[in-house]
């Protein structure tokens, strides 16, 4: 690991300054699972490494008529243990709980979550300067693609790592947002980009930006939420895809569904075209089939990673047939 | 380079004043500077847990925390938790099961497994299970390690 200073933060106010005006200036760090790993793997080489877990006030979560609101600094075992989160966000709820294992959702935030650096191998590898580094061409094309995106046009094909992410976004959360010029709000649906928009990153925020609080709304009365991951082990693995569902059913036809799925693309991935179908529709058997399908139309695998393919589809006609049920 | 910074802990309840350089892990500081050898570095990213220890009271893989960051912070590591002389019910339960083979995960079992009764004094084979999923054992110990666990539920 490349040596840095560390700078412990004591309000939002101040992080702004303490960071810089390019990635390699400073970066932020809270529960550190993903940095620490970053750094130690070179893919982050930061001068400066700001602490934000040394300013008060940022680990909360707290109810009222609107939703939930969660401080960024709140622990995923925090989440997890959170009675409101697992009565009303059961997607959320189920997501966090598949998450790592114990001792990584002990120190690893909320915030830090959604913010986690891509796990592709020719990214967190030294050997390989890669575009998302700076360099010149994406591995993963033409290289063993096994773990990388079915959606998407390029140029990275690398995946989102998050299991939060896709339950925030498909419970419609709003991500706050601090910088030089104060707060801003902006929705989950919003907050991602596409490797077109800007290779280096995956979300909207400037070097300068930190997140500070995800707000969730209440969930329409009757509406249900699942979160369903497929890993190749039982622990500490990441999706293949995942899948966040949160569906209103009224009388066996859906008035709204909202389908993320995770480890597919560069960014959380809305299932438009299957939300569209299920629109308005009455759950059978064979719907639940076509809407999977519409989710996977625009599928565009890579040789090695087809089966991510059929993956998809199995989670989005399961859970669609589950919150009918 | 980057100067050496001054942290004040506390590791299995004594004052303990160390310097380190930011980068090094709170495990490298253990091992290397402070002589808490049980602590193992076994992947060093967050996988096997056998660098576990509890930081104030929650389990954590010290390879993972910046030394820097245990500043101000009550540490507990397998050499708190025990001695040659008076074994703590974990470590006699897993002598007892046989619940170990090359010992380099044991450390990491025995500090995860005791964070676990702290918090719940009583868990199910479920519970034992989902919450050692965290720590890996390459001999492939798995059912002798979490019948020593229960079998040590009683008197931990």
């Amino acid at each position: 690991m490349r040596n840095f200073s560390y700078v412990n933060a004591t309000s939002i106010e101040q992080v702004p300054s303490l960071l810089g005006r390019s990635w390699d200036d400073a970066v932020v760090m809270a529960g550190g699972t993903d940095l620490v790993g970053e750094m130690k793997d070179y893919a982050a080489v930061p001068k400066r490494v700001v602490n934000l877990k040394s300013i008060e006030g940022l680990d909360y979560i707290r109810q009222d008529d609107a939703g939930l609101r969660i401080g960024a600094l709140t622990t995923l075992t925090d989440v997890l243990e959170n009675s409101a989160v697992s009565q009303e966000l059961p997607v959320l709820h189920q997501a966090v709980s598949v998450i790592a294992s114990p001792q990584i959702r002990n120190m690893a935030t909320l915030a830090g979550n959604i913010l986690q650096r891509p796990r592709c191998w020719y990214y967190r590898s030294e050997d390989f300067p890669c575009l998302k580094k700076g360099g010149a061409r994406c591995y993963a094309v033409g290289g063993v693609n096994t773990y990388h995106a079915i959606f998407g046009s390029g140029p990275s094909y690398i995946v989102h790592p998050s299991d939060a992410a896709p339950a925030l976004m498909a419970l419609g959360a709003t991500v706050h947002v601090h910088g030089p010029r104060g707060g801003d709000e902006v929705l989950m649906d919003d907050f991602f980009t596409m490797p077109e928009m800007n290779i280096r990153r995956e979300n909207i925020l400037r070097p300068n930006e930190i997140v500070t609080e995800i707000s969730i709304p209440k969930p329409e009365a009757n509406s249900k939420g699942m979160f369903l991951k497929v890993r190749e082990r039982e622990s500490i693995d990441f999706a293949l895809v995942s899948l966040a569902a949160q569906m209103t059913v009224v009388n066996g036809t859906c008035e709204r569904a909202s389908l993320v799925l995770g480890g597919v693309a560069p960014i959380p991935w809305r299932a438009v075209e299957a939300e569209d179908y299920l629109r308005g529709r009455r759950i059978t058997e064979a719907r639940a089939e076509s809407a999977a399908e519409a989710a996977v139309e625009d599928a565009a695998p890579m040789p090695h990673n087809g089966y991510k393919v059929e993956i998809a589809k199995n989670l989005v006609k399961q859970a669609v047939q589950a919150l009918a049920s | 380079m980057s100067k050496k910074v001054h942290v004040q802990t506390t590791i299995n309840g004594e004052a303990v004043d160390f310097l380190c350089e930011p980068r090094n892990s709170l495990l490298e500081v253990l091992r290397d500077d402070l002589d808490h050898t049980g602590a193992k570095e076994g992947c060093n990213n967050g996988n096997c847990g056998a660098c576990n220890v509890i930081m104030d009271g929650r389990l954590v893989n010290s390879c993972c925390v910046l030394g820097v960051e245990a500043d101000g912070c009550e540490i507990t590591t397998i050499e708190g938790i025990g001695s040659a002389a008076n074994l703590h019910p974990l470590q006699q339960k897993f002598l007892e099961h046989a619940a170990l083979q090359c010992g380099i995960c044991t450390p990491g079992f025995i500090v995860s497994a005791k964070a676990l009764l702290d918090e719940n004094p009583n868990p199910t084979e479920d519970e034992v299970r989902y919450w050692l999923a965290g720590n890996l054992c390459r001999c492939t110990g798995y059912d002798k390690i979490v019948r020593a666990v229960l079998d040590a539920r009683n008197g931990a």
